[in-house]
């Protein structure tokens, strides 16, 4: 190594360092510590000292039916995003990188979405729902039906997924453009001469080869999808309604800042962080296995 | 026969792409037309061209909800943060390619198993340590999570690119008495031009549009950033349709004329870490 003299390392690690202990380990391992105990309040006084008791938080995770719910619904929408996120992400990827003309145009604007926050998207896409005068109803209206109550039960959380997942497609999309493009084209030509199709060089040649990048990107999707919490919470606060569309983030911030409970918070926010581990390592598992 | 075939499939599938381009732009355009509409408008007929043109919701937005405001403090916020991960990741980027000392593995697995922290798992301790220090509803009180938030994956992606830039460089001036200070300030922040302009993109960018951290650490509206400000007009004014709209348009337009003139270094930051290079 070029420089001997050791000290200015003090100066060049300690600030980042220390920005990483203060802010991120010990309020991590601090976390871990206040699930045990009964949080009276956010600052201990003399008069509410935190009460230690055990595992009560983790017991209650197994009988509260709202985080039954929060874990479904982050589960389902895993899935989706796997499904249509990169899906579609992928197929439009495939299309675009077929063409000459206009490659540039169609990754600039499938990519615009992303760059805006999920707060705006969630409030755009709230106006489209709106049961008095929403873009959706007035579409209804005009061709004679009833309008309808999309942030209802039954219908809010795919209404929810839509806007999520639509909005974050152009960013997987040029992951795989970009894989796509690393594909040496010697091996298509040498396909189509060989008499294969455009359809049978997908199944053949571009799946296997882009193995690599779909594992990066279900794994950033799923991962993704149980941070989610700007969108639905902007949408349908509270996990409107009655708690039926919460994922473990809303609930977490719920349970956490909107009632309180700062104790099984800290909690809920630990079951994320055991699903985010345990969904990575099964991602990974899957990926790893089919080399 | 068979070019004409060719010829049909093209057609099909520019159809496709234009299709979701459509659907890409069209919820932008839509309430972008209807911010210029008086709200009765909106409900009535969304899909038409104004009758009636109006700035009134835009004078809303600007009057009884100061988004003047909130924009400063976005602002203020997002460049201290970007600021800050840009110096902080250079410098410890610099330290793990340059030296080498003990505990350097364990830094480098801290920065890496650091990643998996969702803000979830950190939020509340850093709550109760901005609430003691009395920092609840100031800047700060933001910036320095977010700092801290973004700072791993930016000395990741720095770490990489900084091991391609060969010691050459650094040598000839180091050895010519220019102290390590020197070398790092004119040779090494120069040569990483590139890279840092990519921690800045996506530490601004996930600053400026996160809206969790920013709902716990500011309650007063007064120093409300946009995103907050944004939820706030929601849930007391949603039925507001023109003033939604404008809201909303006042927080697309701004990103959208940046995103035009820096989308390829944009489109870079926010996917780098997924694609290489």
């Amino acid at each position: 190594m070029l420089y001997k003299k050791k000290w200015p390392l003090i100066i060049f690690v300690i600030p980042g360092l220390l920005f990483m202990l203060i802010f991120l380990y010990l309020p991590f391992v601090e976390n871990i510590k206040n699930s045990f105990y009964n949080m009276t309040a956010i600052i201990e006084m003399p008069g509410t000292k935190w009460k230690f008791i055990g595992l009560e938080n983790y017991r209650n995770l197994f009988t509260d039916p709202t985080v039954r719910v929060a874990i479904w619904n982050s589960f389902k929408m895993m899935i989706l995003t796997v499904v249509f996120e990169v899906g579609i992400a992928f197929v439009l990827a495939v299309l675009v990188s077929n063409i000459k003309k206009f490659q540039q145009v169609f990754r600039t604007v499938y990519f615009f979405p992303v760059v805006i926050s999920a707060t705006a998207i969630g409030l755009l896409f709230k106006l489209f729902y709106n049961y008095n005068g929403g873009m959706l109803n007035q579409i209804l209206e005009f061709f004679g039906k009833e309008p309808v109550n999309w942030l209802g039960p039954d219908t809010a959380f795919a209404m929810i997924c839509v806007p999520t997942i639509w909005s974050y497609i152009g960013f997987y999309f040029v992951i795989m453009l970009t894989g796509l493009s690393d594909i040496s084209d010697d091996i298509y030509e040498a396909a189509s001469i060989d008499g294969c199709s455009k359809f049978k060089q997908v199944f053949h040649i571009t799946l296997p080869m882009l193995k690599p990048v779909f594992a990066t990107c279900v794994t950033l999707a799923v991962t993704g999808a149980l941070k989610v919490f700007d969108l639905p919470w902007v949408m349908v606060p509270n996990g409107a309604p009655q708690g039926s569309t919460h994922f473990l983030g809303t609930y977490m911030y719920q349970q956490t800042f909107g009632l309180g409970n700062y104790d099984y918070g800290s909690t809920l926010s630990l079951l994320i962080v055991v699903m985010g581990v345990l969904v990575s390592w099964i991602v990974g598992f899957f990926t790893k296995e089919r080399d | 026969m068979k070019h004409k075939k060719v010829s049909v499939g093209k057609i099909i599938v520019y159809l496709i792409l234009i299709l979701w381009a459509v659907t890409t732009i069209f919820p932008f355009v839509w309430v972008l037309l209807n911010s210029v509409k008086p709200s009765a408008e909106v409900l009535s007929s969304s899909f038409a061209l104004p009758k009636v043109f109006t700035w009134d919701n835009y004078q809303n937005v600007f009057e009884s909800m100061n988004i003047g405001e909130a924009y400063k403090n976005s602002l203020i916020i997002s460049g201290s943060v970007t600021i800050g991960v840009m110096i902080l990741s250079a410098m410890m980027s610099f330290a793990l390619t340059r030296y080498n000392f003990k505990g350097k593995k364990i830094i480098e697995s801290l920065l890496a198993a650091s990643l998996m922290f969702p803000v979830f798992s950190t939020i509340i301790p850093v709550f109760r340590m901005i609430v003691k220090a009395g920092l609840l509803s100031t800047n700060l009180a933001v910036i320095l999570p977010q700092i801290a938030g973004n700072l791993s994956f930016a000395t990741i992606v720095m770490i990489g690119f900084m091991r391609s830039i060969p010691i050459e460089m650094e040598e000839a001036s180091y050895m010519e008495g220019a102290n390590v200070f020197q070398v790092f300030i004119k040779i090494i922040v120069p040569l990483c031009k590139a890279s840092l302009s990519t921690v800045a993109i996506f530490s601004f960018m996930w600053s400026y549009n996160d809206l969790f951290v920013q709902k716990i650490m500011i309650r007063e509206p007064k120093k409300f950033p946009i995103s907050n400000l944004l939820e706030r007009i929601s849930s007391q004014y949603g039925t507001d349709f023109g003033l939604m709209a404008a809201s909303v348009t006042m927080i697309v337009l701004p990103v959208m004329i940046v995103y035009i003139f820096l989308q390829k270094n944009i489109i870079k930051g926010l996917t780098a870490g997924a694609v290489k290079g």
